[in-house]
């Protein structure tokens, strides 16, 4: 397991760089990850994020991509140009989910 | 890990459900992975981009020995309805959308949809006989252009 510096705080993340406490999730962290990768956080972000950590506090499960879009008002093209190159995957690890386990 | 797969090139040559939504699955799992996706409809997988037939696709009862019944009760009139009625109950409660669904979500996730232009002739089709996401009618030069530097997946 290995860690990272994320937020200010030396954070514990997996191989693919997904948290792997939840509870260490903070806004800063989400944050620094998301710089990471390459993408500056919008309110539109903050839509599918937000919603991300509510399912998954509800299902215990990460939503689909399919599953984001029908519950959010993001559609599809919107999501995969706020994420490019694997929307469910770097919205998970923004929201400090862990990657999304469904094929759709 | 190995060298990572950047484009991925997948012919659907079948117009039966199960025949079909593999292809979609893969596709739009590409995307998701961030990469490169093309879908090439060619023969009877015509009918998964046609207005006409994209809302009525059915699971095929006869001669699938996937369905493990036999093939006089397959034939039954309303067998192949009942069917597609509980696949696509199973596959609602999965959050697996309904083809039509799919192909649009294929399309606005980046995928490009094309369709095969000796098919397209041969059922004497034209532009205006597909939905709207297909982006054009290729050949098989074409497809192989396209496909370069990628993977091809016939299903």
């Amino acid at each position: 397991m290995a860690t990272a510096t994320l937020g200010g705080k030396s954070i514990e993340v997996n191989d693919e760089g997904f948290i792997t406490n939840q509870e260490d999730w903070s806004k800063e962290i989400a944050l620094d990850i998301a710089k990471n990768l390459g993408i500056e956080m919008t309110d539109r972000h903050w839509v599918v994020v937000n919603y991300m950590r509510e399912d998954y506090a509800k299902t215990k499960k990460s939503p689909t991509v399919r599953r984001i879009t029908q519950n959010t008002d993001v559609n599809t093209k919107e999501l995969y140009a706020l994420f490019p190159g694997g929307p469910g995957k770097k919205a998970a690890n923004i929201a400090g989910v862990p990657k999304p386990a469904g094929c759709v | 890990m190995d060298e990572k797969i950047k484009k991925v090139s997948i012919i659907v040559s079948k117009g039966s459900l199960e025949g079909i939504y593999p292809g979609l699955i893969m596709a739009n799992g590409a995307r998701m992975e961030g990469i490169e996706a093309n879908l090439f409809f060619t023969f009877f997988g015509l009918d998964a981009i046609k207005t006409k037939t994209i809302d009525n696709i059915k699971v095929a009862t006869v001669g699938n020995p996937g369905m493990h019944i036999p093939t006089l009760i397959g034939a039954l009139p309303g067998m192949s309805a009942l069917a597609t009625h509980m696949m696509k109950k199973t596959m609602a409660e999965l959050d697996i959308p309904p083809i039509h669904e799919f192909i649009e979500m294929c399309h606005d996730a980046g995928c490009m949809l094309y369709a095969c232009k000796a098919s397209v002739e041969m059922f004497k089709l034209e532009k205006n006989d597909f939905i709207e996401a297909v982006d054009s009618i290729i050949t098989v030069g074409d497809f192989y252009e396209m496909a370069g530097g990628g993977e091809i997946i016939f299903t």
